[in-house]
């Protein structure tokens, strides 16, 4: 057992587990964030992504004593800051979850992809998403979802489509 | 009067404040103080003096969208305003809310006319009520929006405001029940309840359930099927720290730790001596061999028409084949798990189980108490399917808790789920066909050789049916619809040592391939178009041509022509919906690319068109997996595939373009869940063979 100190949805936390834990088991079991899911325990589902520094990382397979230091871990519970984030708005609009088990896997992947590429076409999204498996096939609605977004946030940015 | 005619009055101080809403204190309308009291005409809905409405749902999100459609259809009958429902999942009690179990896609179907009656009962009465306040005739008032009013006078008062008034009245045995065309809510696309909590990570999942001073336990089951634990090396994991116990129970080895990732880790270390099992020496092969040989002899007959051995015999055009079917695993997204607290005289489980009924018999049995002194609260389940309609993780919670004496989380790893599932069960189809000179078919035999989920799990034979046959595993296959003049379907039921269960549609998915793919093949042999060889064997106007007509229609189907892409059709009745698609396919690097799929229902009246229609893809996708990727296989008496590196299933770069049409009905609501799946396989199938030439009799479609 060794203690960490996490910089987790803008909060300090400190824990006192073993160092191979990996930060799914540290973030449901001991900090009580039970949106990120378990769903196969080796990095092929992707129900468990959460981001590290903002990338869209598998936190079943990601031991605790791997993380640099002073690295910021953002999960389902902290994407939205000041309420929602456009890609959960886009969720929203779409009504895409059916299970919803897969969900915040899917949203922390998109959400990381489209900082990455706020403009993305079609294959771009398919090639981002296709390692977040979802049982129920909401993938027409997940990809739905993130070309609303994305046209979304070029408004804002005063994109250049209009 | 009878004392259950009256009324359950109760008061909402301290009860009912959940799910965070804002509650005033005086009514939105009126602005007078709000009365105490709640009213509950039945099990279903209960009208709260803030004007807000419970309506209970009894049967499990599973992401089929319970949670939303069967309060629409008790709103409508209410004249409920849809801002001011609340859905409220109840726990299992079948005395109060009838048989809870959620499968055969029939919760719609199922709940249509008692929540309509339960809906429009309370709205009688609460026009009623209103009617006595002003002391006016109840025929001048109207009911809209969760409010009465009187038209002459303008008056008017909301639900909220009559319920302590209509919680004195007379239950009405009859209830008027509105018309279609008096619907407001049924129809009409509503977002689904649960999704803002499904997009923020709050929906509890089974997995999600926390408790003061919880333990955190796995499972390790026989890898061959049946096996016992004969011993167990506990040094085998002295090195893994917070591992407070392990021992044997029922169904295989308990390892009980401070956290999950303390059990799943000694759970993949620990050293296990295994009895060998039923399963010993089964392989994938002997199963195939098995199936094959038992398909040789004639079965149970479940239907005969004319003389098939006839039609056969005076035929020179027969066709004969066989198609296969192998395993299948559910493999839900949340692997199996379940919390459970045993107390002395009190059991509480929190479950997400598709059959509450049977997981509250189950956890008094495992606990030793009776199914009073048992709770069970039923989550949300990520992902069904048929599998969480067993109940063996609540029973292994419920066992290692009264063990520990503590609340316990049993989490079982992806690897143990995926290699002790109950599997859809393998089969084999022979399919014989004869024409006549004129090319006309006047022969149809479908012989199915499989084991029965029915008599592995439940009954013993003979079956208590008409048919002397497992009449769940001849699903689509006995109810074929074509009229053809000599017709012979038979089960020949076989043993098998590997569990077997009801996976997403059940036989449906097996029956529907062989059915629609032979089908193809024969409408090749008479030299006809697929579509129009079954419009033959059809009643112009029965639902089964309505479907076809309005897919071949919306796709273009006959004047489809692609050098790249080809298309294949298939239809299948089940859960009592009408399904027609088409597929259209390439071939590329020696794999099958589905571009589209279009896909006609009739399902009769549409409650939710939105969420309907993503059933159905739903479903299409499910059965993708099945047609393209995955599959289970036996070695050694042990299941091979393990995770989803092995058992791959569709992701979004293989989903094609899915359009939904619906038959515009009055007729009442079918299933929705499963009904789009049987198709799916038969109708690429019948693509890739327009593409190449070649005929897949077995899944999934590998070239190789």
């Amino acid at each position: 057992m060794s203690e960490f100190t996490l910089n987790i949805n803008g909060k300090q936390k400190t824990v006192n587990v073993d160092e191979d834990t990996p930060l799914l088991w540290v973030i449901r079991d001991t900090l009580g964030y039970t949106g990120t899911k378990f769903g196969c325990g080796r990095g092929l589902c992707g129900a468990c992504t959460i981001h590290i520094d903002g990338e869209a990382t598998r936190s079943c397979v990601t031991p605790i004593d791997n993380l640099d230091e002073d690295v910021e871990l953002t999960t389902i519970e902290g994407l939205s800051v000041e309420n929602p984030h456009p890609i959960q708005e886009a969720w929203l609009e779409g009504d895409v979850p059916q299970c919803g088990y897969c969900q915040s896997g899917q949203i922390m992947t998109a959400a990381a992809f489209l900082e990455r590429n706020p403009n993305p076409e079609e294959n771009d999204i398919d090639t981002a998403m296709k390692m977040n498996i979802c049982r129920c096939g909401t993938y027409p609605e997940i990809k739905e979802a993130i070309l609303t977004a994305a046209n979304g946030s070029l408004a804002n940015k005063g994109g250049s489509d209009e | 009067m009878n004392r259950r005619d009256f009324i359950k009055v109760t008061s909402t101080a301290g009860s009912g404040l959940i799910l965070g809403f804002y509650l005033p204190s005086t009514n939105k309308l009126s602005g007078k103080p709000l009365t105490s009291t709640a009213f509950e005409p039945n099990a279903w809905i209960k009208v709260q003096p803030d004007n807000f409405v419970r309506i209970m749902v009894a049967k499990s999100e599973m992401g089929q969208g319970v949670v939303t459609s069967l309060p629409m259809i008790v709103a409508d009958e209410m004249d409920l305003d849809w801002s001011q429902v609340i859905a409220e999942k109840a726990p299992a009690d079948r005395k109060k809310y009838g048989w809870q179990m959620t499968g055969g896609s029939n919760s719609v179907s199922g709940g249509w006319k008692k929540l309509r009656k339960a809906g429009a009962t309370a709205r009688e009465m609460l026009v009623s009520a209103a009617a006595q306040e002003w002391d006016v005739s109840k025929n001048e008032c109207t009911s809209k929006l969760g409010t009465v009013i009187h038209e002459s006078t303008g008056r008017v008062l909301s639900y909220g405001e009559l319920a302590g008034k209509a919680s004195t009245l007379v239950i009405p045995k009859k209830p008027k029940l509105k018309s279609k065309n008096e619907f407001t809510i049924i129809g009409k696309d509503k977002k689904k309840k649960d999704t803002p909590s499904k997009i923020n990570g709050t929906a509890e999942f089974a997995l999600d359930v926390q408790l003061d001073g919880m333990v955190y336990a796995t499972v390790i089951h026989s890898p061959v099927f049946g096996g016992e634990v004969k011993s167990f090396d506990k040094s085998s994991v002295s090195d893994v720290s917070g591992i407070i116990n392990i021992f044997i129970i029922e169904r295989g080895l308990a390892i009980v730790a401070e956290n999950t990732w303390a059990a799943l880790k000694a759970g993949k270390k620990i050293k296990i001596d295994w009895s060998d099992g039923d399963s010993a020496g089964v392989d994938s092969k002997k199963i195939r061999k098995d199936l094959m040989k038992a398909s040789e002899k004639k079965g149970s007959v479940v239907r005969k028409e004319g003389n098939v051995k006839k039609a056969l015999a005076s035929s020179d055009n027969i066709h004969e084949v066989i198609y296969e079917s192998p395993l299948q695993a559910h493999a839900t997204m949340e692997p199996m798990n379940c919390t459970a607290y045993v107390k002395k005289d009190q059991c509480e489980v929190w479950a997400g189980t598709q059959d509450a009924n049977g997981a509250r018999k189950i956890a008094a049995k495992a606990s030793n108490l009776s199914k009073k002194q048992v709770k069970v609260n039923v989550t949300y389940l990520g992902g069904g399917f048929g599998r969480r309609a067993h109940n063996d993780f609540v029973e292994e919670a419920v066992e290692i808790s009264k063990v520990m004496k503590k609340p316990v989380k049993l989490i079982w790893s992806r690897e143990e789920d995926m290699q002790h599932d109950y599997y859809r069960p393998a089969s084999v189809h022979v399919m014989k066909g004869a024409f006549d000179q004129n090319n006309q078919l006047t022969s149809w035999s479908h012989r199915i050789a499989a084991p029965s989920i029915l008599f592995t799990q439940f009954v013993k034979i003979p079956f208590p049916f008409k048919e002397k046959a497992d009449i769940i595993s001849v699903e689509g296959a006995k109810h074929l619809p074509y009229e053809i003049p000599n017709m012979q379907v038979d089960f020949q039921m076989t043993k098998t040592t590997i569990p077997l269960w009801f996976w997403r549609s059940v036989y449906n998915s097996q029956n529907a391939f062989a059915n629609e793919c032979f089908m193809d093949e024969l409408s090749e042999k008479a030299g006809k178009d697929p579509v129009q060889f079954r419009l033959d064997l059809l009643p112009k106007n029965s639902r089964d041509a309505g479907v076809i007509n309005l897919v071949a229609e919306k796709s273009g189907w006959t004047d489809f022509n692609n050098d790249k892409i080809f298309q294949g059709f298939s239809c299948h009745k089940s859960f009592g919906t009408w399904v027609a698609q088409v597929a259209r396919v390439s071939i590329e690097n020696n794999q099958v690319k589905v571009h589209e799929v279009h896909c006609a229902v009739d399902c009769g009246t549409l409650i939710n068109p939105a969420n309907a229609k993503t059933q159905i893809s739903s479903g299409i996708i499910y059965g993708l997996s099945a047609t393209l990727k995955s599959k289970i296989t036996v070695k050694d008496g042990r299941i091979v595939e393990s995770n989803f590196d092995d058992f791959d299933v569709i992701r979004m770069d293989e989903t094609p373009d899915i359009h939904v049409y619906f038959v515009d009905s009055d007729e009442d609501p079918t299933g929705l869940g499963e009904p789009g799946l049987p198709p799916i396989a038969p109708a690429v199938t019948n693509a890739v063979y327009a593409a190449t030439g070649k005929r897949f009799r077995n899944l999934p479609i590998q070239f190789g």
